[in-house]
C-alpha cells in the first residue's frame, strides 16, 4: 500500500480541519485557560466532535465507531494539533479505546466503546510514576486478597484524570522495579473508593491529573488483558500512543512552521521583508527540511500500525523521537523569529512551544527513545 | 514488449521471468561500489554474470520499464513499472544498470528531444552500450550554472564549441557529454544557454582526472577546442538550455537521495562497527554519546527513507518533483556525511589509516570514504544553493 494520502483522507481532514477551526480554534484553548475553567476542555464541543464520528475512529463499528485505520486517526489527530485543540481525543480516543480494542474481554467492549464513541464517557490511562517516562518501572502494587485485587500507589501525568468517568491502571501483580513481567492492567471506575484525583496545572495549559490509589478495590473481571502479562497490552498501546502523539504534534510544529513562515514573508525590517534576508531563509528551508523528514516517518509508522509490520516498535521510536525533537527545534526558531512578540503572551506562538516541551515529554522525549531504539537495533 | 494484462498476472509473469533470468550471483547484495555496473564502450564487469543480468534485462526493455518500446524501454505505466520494481526487491536483484543517462538524460529526452534524438540516443542508453556524463559546472562558473562560458558558436551545420567545464563525474570513462553551453550572448545569463549533446571522441576534447582529498579522482577537468559537434546534437530550442536543465536537475537530486540510501544498506552496519572498535560485550554499548548519535543517524535514514519512498510515490502518481527534489538531495547527502564521520570515529586509530600495513581494506575504504563525502554537500550544487532554492521556490520567500 502506498503512503499518499487517499482521497477518503483528504475529505476526512477537510472535516477535522473544519471543525478544529470553527469550534476548537486557538482561542478555544486561551478562554478555557483564562477563564480557569475546572474540566480545561469543553464537554459539549466534544460530543459535537463524537457526533461527526471523530471520538471513534479506530473503534469497530459494531461498537458505534467508524472503524477505520491509524492513517486515519492521524489525519485527524494531525487537525487537532494544528488549533492546540484540548480534547480528550489522547486520553480517550487513543489510549482509553486501545487499551480496550487489545485487552479488553467481550463484556467490557460492549460496554464501553460505544459510550466513548458517542462522547459520553472519558477513560484514561494511569500509568508513568516517576518523572521521567519509565513503562516498566512501576511500584503500584495490586496484591490479592480474600475479597479482590487491592491498588496501592500513585501515578503522575494522568491525561485528563480528573474528568475521566474510570482508568486504566498499569499495577504490579508480581516481580519488581522496571521488570517487563509482572504487570497487570486495571479498569477502575473513577467513584471507586480510596482513588484520590488532583488536577495538576501544566505550562501547555492541557489537562493531566495525579492519582493517588489508597486501597483501591478491583476484582479478577476488572483486568484489561491477562494477569501478569500486562506488558503484552501496555507495549503496543504505548507504541501506538508515541506514533498518534506524533500525528498530534506534526500538526502543531506544522502550524507554528507555517505560522513562522508568514511572519517572515510580512515583517518588514530595514525597508525589507526579513524573509529576504539570507540568514533568515537558510533556517527556514532547514525547518522544511525537518518538517519533511517528520511528516515521511509519521506517515510511515502510521501505515506500519495498519499493515500490522513487525518493525512498528523501531518506528514508534523513530517517530516520537523526531517529533519531539523537530517541534521543540521548531517551536524555539519560530519565537526567535517572530522577535520580541514571540515572547509575548498575546502571541500564539507561545502557546506552541509550551505544547512542544509537554507533548516531547509524554510517552518518552528523544533521548528515551533513542535508547529505546537502539536497544531495538541491537546496539 | 507490449502489456495489456491486469496487475495481478502482470505480477505472477514478472516474477516467473526474474527467476528464470536473473542469474543467482545477482541476487546477492553488492559489496561495494566496484559492483556496480555502469556500462558503455569501457564498461568494467567485475563479475560475468553482471554481463548477461544486464543483456538479458535490456533485451525486454526492463533497465527502461517507462520508456516506449521503439526506445529501448518496455512501454510500461508508472504503475506497471512499480510492480516491476518491488518484484526487483522481491527477489533481492541488483541493479543491472546505473547510468545517468537512464537517470537523467533519458527524461529530459522523451520530454523535450526530437524525435530523432529519442531514436538515435535512448535505445544505447538502455543497453548500457553508451555511458553517457553531465557537463554543467565551470571553473568560473561552480553553483552558479547561469555564468556558463562555454561557446558553441553555429557555423553551418555544426556547433563549434570551445571552454572548460570542471567537476565532471567520471568524464573519463564516458562516451558522451550532455551539457550547458552558451550559444547566446554573455549578458543574456539564463536566455543564452543550449542543451548540447557531445561525443568525447570528437577532435578537440581533452579529459584531465582531478585529484581529491581522498586521494582519488572521480572527477574531471574537460577542455574543448574548436570541438565541432552536429547542429542536430542540441536539444530543444537555442535559449531553451536553462530549462532543459533544470528539469533534469531535479532528476538527478531523486536519484541522488535515491541512491544514498543504497549505500547504507550495502555497508556494514554501524552496530557491528562500534562493537569491533569499542571491544563492548553484547548489550547497550558503554559510550552512550557515540551510542546515541548512531541512533540519531539510524533513525534519521529511516526518515531519509519515507521521504524519498513519499517522494518516489508521488512521482508516479503524475505529480512532478520539482524544487521539493532540493530538500532531497540536501538531507541525503548531509546524513552521510554524518555516517561517514561517525565511522571514522568509531574506528578510532584503525580509522586514520592512508595505506597499508596495519590497516584492513575496509579500514582504508573507511578513511577515504569520510574524505571524498566532504564534497557531498558541494557537488550537484553546494547546500547553500539548495537551502535559497527551497526558501524561494518551496517555501515563496521573496528576493
Amino acid at each position: 500500500m502506498g503512503l499518499l494520502e487517499t482521497t477518503e483522507q483528504e475529505s476526512l481532514r477537510e472535516t477535522a480541519r473544519r471543525f478544529m477551526r470553527e469550534r476548537m480554534p486557538l482561542s478555544h484553548l486561551r478562554q478555557l485557560r483564562d477563564g480557569r475553567s475546572s474540566d480545561g476542555l469543553s464537554r459539549e464541543v466534544w460530543r459535537e466532535l463524537a457526533a461527526l464520528g471523530l471520538a471513534g475512529i479506530t473503534i469497530p463499528s459494531r461498537h458505534g465507531g467508524m472503524g477505520l485505520g491509524w492513517t486515519e486517526l492521524g489525519v485527524v489527530l494531525e487537525e487537532c494539533g494544528r488549533t492546540l485543540a484540548p480534547s480528550p481525543m489522547m486520553s480517550t480516543g487513543v489510549l482509553g479505546t486501545t487499551a480496550l480494542i487489545l485487552g479488553g474481554a467481550p463484556a467490557q467492549l460492549r460496554e464501553w466503546l460505544p459510550l466513548i464513541a458517542s462522547g459520553e464517557k472519558l477513560l484514561s490511562l494511569a500509568h508513568d510514576e516517576g518523572s521521567r517516562h519509565a513503562p516498566y518501572d512501576v511500584g503500584t502494587r495490586a496484591s490479592l486478597g480474600p475479597d479482590g485485587y487491592r491498588l496501592q500507589g500513585e501515578k503522575v501525568l494522568v491525561l485528563d484524570g480528573h474528568i475521566a468517568d474510570a482508568f486504566i491502571v498499569v499495577s504490579r501483580t508480581s516481580g519488581s522495579l522496571g521488570d517487563r513481567e509482572g504487570l497487570t492492567l486495571f479498569l477502575v471506575p473513577a467513584q471507586a473508593s480510596g482513588l484520590h484525583v488532583t488536577r495538576t496545572l501544566l505550562v501547555d495549559s492541557r489537562n493531566a491529573a495525579r492519582v493517588r490509589l489508597d486501597d483501591v478495590l478491583a476484582t479478577p473481571r476488572d483486568i484489561l488483558g491477562t494477569l501478569d502479562r500486562g506488558a503484552e497490552v501496555l507495549d503496543p498501546l504505548l507504541d501506538r500512543a508515541r506514533v498518534a502523539l506524533s500525528a498530534e504534534m506534526l500538526g502543531s510544529l506544522s502550524e507554528v512552521f507555517e505560522r513562522t513562515l508568514a511572519q517572515l514573508k510580512t515583517r518588514r525590517q530595514f525597508g525589507a521583508p526579513i524573509g529576504s534576508f539570507q540568514a533568515l531563509k537558510h533556517r527556514a528551508a532547514r525547518l522544511h527540511c525537518e518538517v519533511t523528514r517528520t511528516r515521511a516517518i509519521v506517515t510511515e509508522a502510521q501505515h506500519a500500525l495498519d499493515e500490522d509490520r513487525a518493525t512498528v516498535p523501531l518506528l514508534a521510536s523513530a517517530t516520537k523521537a523526531k517529533a519531539s525533537d523537530t517541534f521543540l527545534h521548531v517551536a524555539n526558531e519560530a519565537v526567535q523569529l517572530h522577535g520580541g512578540m514571540g515572547v509575548t503572551d498575546a502571541c500564539d506562538i507561545g502557546l506552541f512551544l509550551k505544547r512542544a516541551r509537554v507533548a516531547a515529554m509524554t510517552f518518552g522525549d528523544g533521548a528515551f527513545h533513542r535508547d529505546r531504539f537502539a536497544r531495538l537495533r541491537g546496539y | 514488449m507490449r502489456i495489456a494484462e491486469p496487475d495481478g498476472h502482470l505480477r505472477q509473469h514478472l516474477r516467473h521471468w526474474l527467476e528464470e533470468n536473473c542469474p543467482p550471483a545477482m541476487r546477492m547484495p553488492m559489496a561495494g561500489e566496484e559492483d556496480e555496473v555502469w556500462g558503455g564502450t569501457r564498461a568494467v564487469f567485475k563479475h560475468p554474470d553482471s554481463r548477461l543480468w544486464l543483456e538479458r534485462m535490456a533485451s525486454r526493455g526492463f533497465t527502461a520499464p517507462t520508456w516506449p518500446v521503439e526506445c529501448g524501454g518496455a512501454g510500461l505505466s508508472p504503475a506497471q513499472a512499480n510492480i516491476l520494481e518491488e518484484e526487483l526487491r522481491h527477489l533481492g536483484c541488483r541493479p543491472p544498470l546505473h547510468s545517468l543517462g537512464l537517470w537523467m538524460l533519458g527524461p529530459v529526452l522523451l520530454r523535450f528531444g526530437s524525435e530523432a534524438q529519442k531514436r538515435r540516443h535512448l535505445p544505447p542508453i538502455a543497453r548500457g552500450a553508451l555511458r553517457w556524463c553531465q557537463g554543467y559546472s565551470e571553473p568560473e562558473a561552480g553553483s552558479d550554472l547561469a555564468g556558463v562560458r562555454t561557446r558553441a558558436v553555429l557555423d553551418g551545420d555544426h556547433y563549434i564549441v570551445s571552454g572548460q567545464k570542471t567537476w565532471t563525474s567520471h568524464a573519463a570513462v564516458s562516451d558522451w557529454m550532455f551539457c550547458l553551453v552558451r550559444t547566446g550572448a554573455e549578458s543574456a545569463r539564463h536566455e543564452g544557454l543550449g542543451f548540447l549533446l557531445v561525443d568525447l571522441s570528437s577532435p578537440g576534447v581533452d579529459i584531465r582526472p582531478i585529484r581529491l582529498i581522498s586521494g582519488e579522482s572521480p572527477f574531471c577537468e574537460t577542455f574543448f577546442d574548436d570541438v565541432r559537434v552536429p547542429a542536430e546534437n542540441l536539444v530543444g530550442q537555442p535559449g531553451q538550455g536553462w530549462k532543459i536543465a533544470m528539469s533534469l536537475l531535479e532528476h538527478e537530486r531523486a536519484w541522488i537521495s535515491r541512491l544514498g540510501d543504497a549505500d547504507f544498506t550495502r555497508e556494514e552496519p554501524l552496530a557491528v562497527l562500534a562493537r569491533r572498535y569499542l571491544g563492548d560485550e553484547p548489550g547497550p554499548l558503554r559510550d552512550a554519546v557515540q551510542r546515541d548519535r548512531m541512533a540519531q543517524v539510524d533513525m534519521d535514514r529511516l526518515c531519509n527513507a519515507s521521504a524519498v519512498r513519499l517522494a518516489v510515490e508521488s512521482m508516479e502518481a503524475g505529480h512532478a518533483l520539482g524544487p521539493e527534489s532540493s530538500v532531497l538531495k540536501l538531507q541525503a547527502m548531509e546524513l552521510r556525511q554524518r555516517w561517514r564521520e561517525l565511522k571514522v570515529e568509531l574506528a578510532g586509530f584503525q580509522g586514520l589509516g592512508w595505506e597499508g600495513p596495519g590497516f584492513s581494506a575496509e579500514e582504508l575504504r573507511i578513511t577515504r570514504d569520510w574524505l571524498r563525502s566532504r564534497a557531498h554537500s558541494i557537488e550537484g550544487g553546494t547546500s547553500e544553493i539548495h537551502l535559497n532554492i527551497i526558501a524561494k521556490r518551496v517555501l515563496g520567500l521573496p528576493d
